[in-house]
């Protein structure tokens, strides 16, 4: 926990990731997590204390914290994606915590679209199953910048540092044949708490931080600004007010940095038209900056009148992305209706919509062996490397370089559902 | 095939990742909200903004500010008035409607009741659940294709699965089993006329976040958000106001507390909690520091049954 004299610090925000199966003790794990930095409030947890009991428990069940629908409880499983919030006094963070059951693929890639860190819980007693070589590839896939590995149940392994360096040396070697860049591993008890905000006393043995200190210490990805500049229109600011005639040629392009930074005077190039013109303000209510940077939301105003309307983007002029009619990507298909290689689909991409059509597929990955295999079609939880043809240009760059103009969704306008998901390659 | 090697304290890779200094976590929440405004504003022809004074949804409308100004909101604003609001609150939503220049429609639960499409099942029926029918009314006369609203995923437990943009079929139904799956930062807001979305942009706000928010933009506020003295009877473990339309009951004992509202809604179902905090810093100081949940201190409603929120949200409830 924080000291007194950090309490003015604020380190932003972290979103992770969990994954792993109740078997694991992951909703055990949040449970602690949530209770040790005192998230958990009295009535939740007489709440869950009684239904505790009920259910003949001798120990508080802190995974029932976890399970929010009725019909989840009914059936003693999680569906969907569930947020959970806590924080530190110093940085709050915001748990996506996925099911493992069902709909695996489709809801860990929901969860780990906006996650800056991954944390991947493995049975001390079973080891690297099929089913961590899954969490740690669909989390190498959403290039989630950190992975925590860790390795839970420790108790039950008499707190053995040998069982923990021979899981480690197992997952490392995976881990290196997918490409991970970075990845940790530490060991713990949810059950008893150990290393998660408290070190313990059985585990002297490992010298590295607890679970909470890699949290307040994991850097965040969205305040990245080595990469080049993105800015998607959202919307296009015309005031028109006749009460105020100062705003009468006031044209405001509104949206938020996607990567990069940008400051008044630079040189910009407005897309689709290829136009170039140079920054003059950047705004947020009456206040103007000097610059700005990834994750801002901001109003940009520049030199020339050019018509300018959501959907386009404006960028550096030295830092061009892709003018795409053509994309390879990534692709995972979540509707139960199987992707059909003869329709048109709608790419929503950015602030952009361009119409599409498969132009092949390339291979379907198994994400239990990671072999490529022929498909000529895509079902639920697939994971494909496919080609699109677009009707209208996207301005893109790979997915691995930015995730915010590398990322699309697939809609089918037939019942406008979100059909699937893709990284551009 | 990279290789990897281990460096200090078990991290082994690189680090790639710089830190901002000074992009705080409000920072962070505010940006993501006027993101969503304006995604609302660029993908439905004609949405609306839920305002009914309380505090999640004065911090809206600041955010609405910060996205939309020196232009106008591209949405009016909508109040479903129960008729059992606090005078202080509704009294806050016109000034701050006006202070604005925004359009402000109010429909009441009364017109409704009036019509015949609520009937109560006794005088002194909480009228906060009828609202469901009259918010679908509302969305029907004005032909809404999607209603913004402060609700936050802290709240409750079924809220923790709620998207951002969540989908409703043309009886506003939520179906928890049919939403959209949500990724990045990608919404997609399509609906066929009759459907409706609802959009959350303080989701990812918890209580603490909405009272620092408070502070920081140094937000005005319905006067029984800090603390004043009232008369109350304590009734199943919660304060209950006297007021004309919450009396005591006979063998009651009526007290004059120092409390504060930390929700507000329809009188006979907010009930206030203890407390001297009579600043927003106290109030900010005492949040991060309380043992009970938002909804689980004040909202007598919820209490009816674990699953109650989930199932008057499948009834169209916000």
């Amino acid at each position: 926990m924080p000291d007194q004299e950090n309490a003015a610090v604020d380190n932003g925000l972290l979103r992770f990731l969990t994954c792993g199966s109740v078997d694991d003790g992951k909703s055990t794990l949040i449970g602690r997590l949530l209770y040790d930095t005192k998230a958990i409030l009295a009535d939740a947890l007489n709440a869950i204390e009684r239904t505790s009991k009920r259910r003949g428990l001798t120990a508080i069940d802190l995974s029932l914290l976890t399970d929010g629908l009725q019909a989840e409880r009914e059936q003693g499983i999680t569906i969907d994606v569930a947020y959970r919030y806590f924080s530190t006094g110093t940085r709050k963070y915001i748990i996506a915590d996925a099911p493992g059951h069902e709909q695996y693929t489709r809801n860990m890639v929901t969860a780990a679209s906006n996650a800056d860190l991954a944390l991947i819980l493995i049975d001390a007693r079973k080891g690297l199953l099929s089913q961590t070589r899954r969490h740690a590839f669909l989390s190498r896939l959403m290039r989630i910048p950190h992975l925590v590995v860790t390795i839970n149940k420790m108790d039950l392994v008499a707190y053995s540092q040998d069982v923990f360096e021979a899981i480690m040396r197992e997952t490392l070697e995976f881990a290196a044949r997918i490409g991970v860049e970075e990845i940790r591993f530490l060991p713990i008890s949810a059950l008893n708490g150990d290393m998660l905000v408290e070190r313990g006393t059985h585990m002297d043995w490992y010298k590295g931080p607890t679970l909470l200190e890699i949290l307040e210490n994991a850097e965040v990805s969205a305040t990245e600004h080595a990469a080049p500049f993105r800015f998607p229109v959202q919307y296009v600011c015309r005031p028109r007010d006749a009460t105020r005639p100062e705003l009468h040629d006031y044209r405001g392009f509104m949206g938020r940095i996607e990567s990069g930074r940008v400051a008044v005077g630079d040189a910009v190039t407005l897309l689709p038209s290829g136009k170039e013109s140079k920054i003059r303000d950047i705004r947020v209510l009456e206040n103007s900056l000097p610059s700005a940077a990834a994750g801002q939301s901001v109003t940009l105003l520049i030199d020339d009148e050019i018509d300018i309307s959501r959907g386009d983007m404006i960028v550096k002029t030295s830092e061009l992305p892709k003018v795409a009619r053509q994309i390879d990507a990534m692709l995972c298909w979540f509707s139960e209706t199987p992707l059909d290689p003869r329709r048109k689909y709608l790419i929503h991409h950015t602030t952009r919509d361009a119409r599409a059509i498969l132009s092949g597929i390339d291979a379907r990955i198994d994400i239990d062996t990671m072999r490529h295999e022929y498909a000529e079609t895509l079902r639920m939880n697939d994971i494909a490397q496919v080609g699109f043809k677009l009707a209208q240009p996207l301005f893109v760059d790979a997915y691995a370089d930015n995730r915010a103009t590398g990322a699309f969704i697939v809609i089918d306008e037939s019942t406008n559902n979100t059909v699937g998901a893709g990284m551009i390659v | 095939m990279q290789k990897l090697r281990y460096n200090d304290n078990n991290v082994i890779g690189r680090q790639r990742h710089k830190m901002t200094k000074g992009f705080t976590h409000l920072d962070w929440l505010e940006s993501e909200a006027i993101h969503i405004l304006r995604e609302v504003a660029g993908q439905c022809a004609n949405p609306v903004l839920l305002f009914s004074g309380g505090k999640d949804s004065i911090c809206m409308l600041r955010v609405a500010e910060k996205a939309f100004r020196p232009g106008r909101f591209p949405f009016p604003l909508m109040h479903i008035d129960t008729g059992h609001n606090y005078p202080e609150v509704t009294g806050i939503r016109d000034k701050r409607a006006a202070e604005l220049g925004e359009r402000l429609i109010v429909r009441s639960v009364e017109d409704s009741m009036r019509r015949g499409t609520v009937v109560l099942k006794s005088p002194f029926e909480s009228r906060n659940k009828h609202q469901s029918v009259t918010l679908l009314e509302t969305i029907d006369e004005f032909g809404f294709d999607a209603c913004i609203g402060g609700a936050r995923r802290d709240e409750e437990k079924s809220r923790a699965k709620e998207r951002i943009f969540s989908f409703r079929d043309e009886f506003g139904q939520w179906d928890p089993k049919n939403q959209r799956p949500e990724l990045w930062d990608l919404y997609n807001a399509r609906r066929f006329n009759g459907e409706n979305m609802r959009v959350f942009p303080i989701s990812n706000w918890t209580e603490l976040d909405v009272w620092q928010y408070i502070a920081r933009e140094r937000l005005e506020l319905p006067s029984i958000y800090y603390a004043h003295p009232r008369r109350i009877v304590r009734r199943n473990g919660a304060l209950q106001p006297v007021t004309d339309i919450t009396p005591a009951y006979p063998e009651e004992i009526v007290e004059t507390l120092s409390v504060r509202f930390r929700t507000v809604g329809d009188i006979t179902c907010t009930a206030p909690v203890e407390s001297y905090a009579d600043t927003v810093e106290k109030v900010v100081a005492e949040t991060a520091s309380v043992t009970i949940t938002e909804r689980g201190a004040t909202r007598l409603d919820d209490q009816t049954s674990e699953a109650s929120m989930e199932q008057r949200k499948k009834e169209g409830y916000f």
